[in-house]
């Protein structure tokens, strides 16, 4: 079970990147996704599917997450994501894939 | 009803009246006759000097319902427009149409204008800012009517956009109405938009900012079409009229597709003696414009001429010998205004003697190449410089159609994926330019080539150029950025798209997410 | 033989430049984990980079990581890039074969079964890395290039950096004849001032008239100029192909030496000779290779 502790950010307001800002939450309150993009029409959809897929596979149920998105493919999504939760203690055992 | 490239179009539309469905980019010419404006008489000794907008309202008179055009050749320094309408709302005239050439964010201050119930029509070929937001939005009645260069030249001279009072910004007049675009603090070059208001309003305003002793030499519109001459203080920004130097792009990708598509010139044969050559003013096209230039240096070879929308990079290549002439509708910067003032081989044209497609010949005909951007492409080719990716109008034709229908080869640059959005489409969101007259499409992921051009993809493959189905690169977009979701919208139409000719070639629907 | 005219470097924490690495036409692609990223980055570009190497497609350019120096972040790039598949690892302030040996131990460990190995190349930009170029060149059988980095060089010697170049002579027939006693691949250092064409095309015809057969480079503008130089001419593909010719001509009768224009023909000159028309194939400049 991986809770995040603290306030976290990863990825650059660059075009093509995404920003992730993930903060704590109480616990059971389960996961939040704040989405802004430029893309949001044609990728909202994609996009929180990725995040919620990454979040899935490291087991993270209650967080906080923030994202400004600037047109990130899915494979940057998820980088700036394990990123992040590896920047908030969450071990990523050095084997991404 | 459908039209020739399969758009869904109403057979009538409110505030717009029969829809003639597009039927191909080259349909049968009706039978018309041009329409004819009013007669004039001047008793020598009249007067046309008026001293102000409102005075020029009272003595034309402007009335409710009338329709009143504008240049755009000051672009976003434009300050008649504006002048214009206030001077309406405040005397209470209403339900005007306004026909100008384009729109910037500089015209704002319509919003206001058409709350308010003083301008009810719209009639431009080009639209950017928050009157482009807000007509997207909804906010006319009447849909606005989005029409090419060469297509509103034609609409003006054959009847079908009837101008009742024609305000045209003049850098430099004289008192006599003889007006030119080369003199005085705001000149702006060519006004080759303004030439078929001028010839076809029933009543012709002179605006200017700078009286000249009479007679004024060069003459772009002469003193036996102009009724009245108002003198402003200032009749627009000179710094948003030109915008200094326009540059090349400085991304590698861009350069790389223009890398591209000098070489599929190159390839095609069309780089010979004798070359014609037009491109936009945009950082992509003005690339394309370096890398042909160099090859026209290394292989010693003399153009014909350059034709446009002119910029400092083309006046340039005349300067050097790369063209004889050049053919100007519209000076893009102060080099092109200085260029054309000053050489006989620069030429001012009228908008109908550059892209009307129902006269004796205009000069898109005669062009070997010219290079084009798109917001959208589809596999059939269609090209979309309407409707930006939210299904929001931040463009229009402008001559887009026009030299697309001309040009021997005709060559859409755009990046494969901008950001994450793929630029290919199954179908565009609001058709501008029909595919059959698009030739190829260059991305940094290979070129394609319309099926209609064999002999061309042939010439490609030949040279050695990453020529790839249209589909092909429709797929690797999609496989890189994912399958995007479509725009949603309704069923209120709020701009009607027409080509060249005034057939309906697509409409813009309200966005349903706003 | 492996076609390395340009590398080209690209910041490993910049997705938009990542993703369009392989459309900009150079041989190779160096996703840059150490100078182009700030010091609180690295952990963010190790990631974008292996995500970049598992789902961008580079078509038929050469990924190149460069990681950072051995005494800093290494490790956990070499841990987290390598299952990754690049083609080649950039090592930046090689001292000696030791680093290397070093370095591979941490590859071998990283690599997935049945992965090929990755390769090596070797930046050589201190005094102490010059001095032992061959013996670095000879440490593994993984290394296929040596590379020169001029900046920090020059910097270590006390030289300045001209536009001549002299200053980094030596350094450069180091680096070329140390490749060339190894069997390997030498790559020139980078030009450093994007906006000067003029400068980038005589220090690269000076880099070819050395031996170099490639040019570390930083700008993409940069890419067609260097192939521009580096390009077998028509004059050395007719030359080649006379030489082919000239040892078919002798073998047909039967004769033991060939000969061109009064010249002897031996095997170092054929060999250059194919190693012209390889490359004149490989770069679809016509000339087929016997």
């Amino acid at each position: 079970m991986a809770d995040i502790c603290k306030v976290i950010q990863s990825g650059t307001l660059e075009s093509s990147d995404i920003m992730i800002t993930i903060s704590p939450a109480r616990k059971d309150s389960g996961i939040f996704i704040e989405l802004e993009s430029n893309v949001a029409m044609q990728y909202g959809d994609a996009i929180r599917a990725t995040i919620n897929q990454t979040l899935a596979e490291f087991g993270v149920k209650n967080i906080q997450i923030k994202a400004v998105d600037r047109g990130a493919l899915d494979c940057t999504i998820r980088a700036r994501m394990l990123t992040a939760l590896s920047r908030a203690g969450i071990t990523l055992n050095g084997e991404l894939f | 009803m459908r039209n020739a490239i399969g758009r869904e179009l109403p057979a009538h539309i409110e505030g717009y009246g029969h829809v003639r469905a597009f039927a191909g980019a080259f349909s049968p010419l009706p039978d018309m006759t041009r329409q004819a404006p009013r007669v004039k008489a001047a008793r020598p000794g009249d007067c046309k000097l008026v001293n102000s907008l409102e005075e020029v309202f009272s003595r034309i008179p402007v009335r409710d319902g009338m329709t009143l055009s504008f240049h755009h050749h000051f672009r976003n320094g434009d300050g008649v427009v504006n002048q214009v309408l206030a001077t309406a709302s405040k005397l209470g005239i209403r339900d005007l149409t306004i026909a100008l050439s384009s729109t910037f964010p500089v015209h704002a201050p319509m919003i206001d204008h058409i709350r308010s119930g003083v301008v009810t029509g719209l009639d431009t070929n080009y639209m950017s800012g928050p009157v482009a937001d807000a007509v997207s939005r909804g906010i006319l009645k009447k849909p606005v009517v989005l029409r090419t260069h060469g297509g509103r030249a034609r609409a003006i001279e054959c009847g079908q956009l009837k101008i009742d009072i024609a305000f045209i910004a003049s850098p430099a007049s004289d008192e006599y109405g003889n007006i030119n675009g080369v003199e005085g603090p705001t000149a702006c070059g060519s006004l080759g938009y303004a030439i078929p208001d001028a010839e076809y309003a029933d009543c012709v305003v002179a605006v200017t900012d700078h009286l000249v002793e009479y007679p004024l030499s060069p003459v772009s519109i002469p003193q036996t079409r102009v009724d009245y001459i108002v003198k402003v203080d200032s009749i627009g920004d000179p710094k948003g009229i030109v915008s200094g130097t326009t540059r090349i792009t400085k991304d590698p990708v861009g350069l790389k597709i223009a890398d591209t598509a000098a070489k599929v010139i190159a390839a095609s044969g069309l780089l010979k003696d004798g070359f014609s050559f037009q491109t936009g003013a945009g950082g992509a096209s003005l690339a394309v414009a370096h890398f042909v230039r160099k090859m026209m240096e290394d292989r010693e070879i003399k153009g014909s001429f350059a034709l446009g929308g002119i910029t400092g990079h083309m006046v340039e290549m005349l300067e050097s010998g790369l063209f004889r002439k050049v053919i100007d509708v519209q000076g893009f910067d102060l080099e092109a205004v200085r260029s054309i003032k000053t050489n006989p081989n620069h030429i001012e044209v009228s908008a109908g003697f550059y892209a009307s497609p129902f006269n004796s010949g205009c000069t898109v005909n005669q062009l070997d190449t010219v290079i084009l951007g798109a917001t959208e492409i589809d596999t059939d080719f269609n090209v979309n410089v309407v409707t930006g990716s939210t299904g929001v109008i931040m463009g229009g034709s402008g001559g887009h159609s026009d030299a697309a229908a001309g040009a021997k080869l005709t060559i859409v640059v755009a990046n494969l994926l901008r950001g994450r959005l793929p630029i290919i489409m199954d179908k565009v969101l609001t058709a501008t330019t029909p595919g059959e007259t698009i030739d190829v499409l260059v991305t940094e992921h290979g070129v394609a080539v319309n099926p209609k051009r064999e002999d061309l993809r042939d010439q490609l493959i030949v040279a050695g150029l990453p020529v790839r189905d249209i589909l092909e690169l429709k797929e690797l977009a999609e496989k890189i950025a994912g399958k995007p979701k479509d725009i949603p919208t309704n069923d209120r139409v709020v701009a009607i798209v027409e080509y060249r000719d005034g057939t309906v070639i697509d409409v813009v629907r309200q966005t349903t997410d706003r | 033989m492996d076609l390395r005219r340009t590398l080209l470097f690209i910041p490993g924490n910049n997705p938009g430049m990542l993703q369009n690495g392989g459309v900009l036409g150079a041989d190779a692609v160096i996703l840059d984990l150490e100078d182009a990223v700030a010091p609180l980055e690295k952990d963010s570009a190790r990631i974008l980079v292996a995500h970049a190497l598992r789902n961008v497609d580079y078509g038929t350019c050469e990924t190149v990581v460069r990681i950072n120096p051995l005494d800093t972040f290494a490790h956990d790039d070499i841990a987290t890039i390598v299952p990754c598949r690049p083609k080649a690892l950039l090592i930046p302030k090689v001292q000696s074969a030791a680093d290397i040996k070093v370095a591979v131990e941490l590859m071998e460990k990283a690599e997935r079964p049945g992965q090929e190995p990755v390769k090596i190349i070797a930046l050589l930009e201190t005094p102490r890395g010059l001095a032992e170029a061959y013996s670095i060149a000879c440490a593994d059988s993984r290394i296929v290039a040596l590379a020169l980095g001029a900046e920090d060089y020059t910097a270590s010697i006390g030289a300045q950096r001209t536009s001549s170049g002299i200053e980094i002579l030596t350094a450069r027939s180091l680096v070329l004849n140390a490749a060339a006693a190894a069997g390997i691949q030498a790559l020139d250092t980078p030009f450093t001032d994007a906006n000067d064409e003029t400068g980038l095309l005589a220090d690269t015809q000076l880099a070819r008239q050395l031996g170099f057969s490639g040019k570390l480079t930083i700008n993409p503008r940069q890419i067609d100029i260097i192939h521009s130089v580096l390009n077998p001419d028509t004059k050395d593909i007719s030359w080649a192909e006379r030489v082919i010719k000239a040892i078919k001509v002798a073998a047909a009768e039967g004769s033991g030496v060939a000969s061109l224009e009064g010249k002897m023909v031996d095997a170092p000159i054929v060999a250059r000779a194919e190693r012209i028309l390889i490359m004149a194939q490989r770069v679809g400049l016509k000339g087929a290779a016997q």
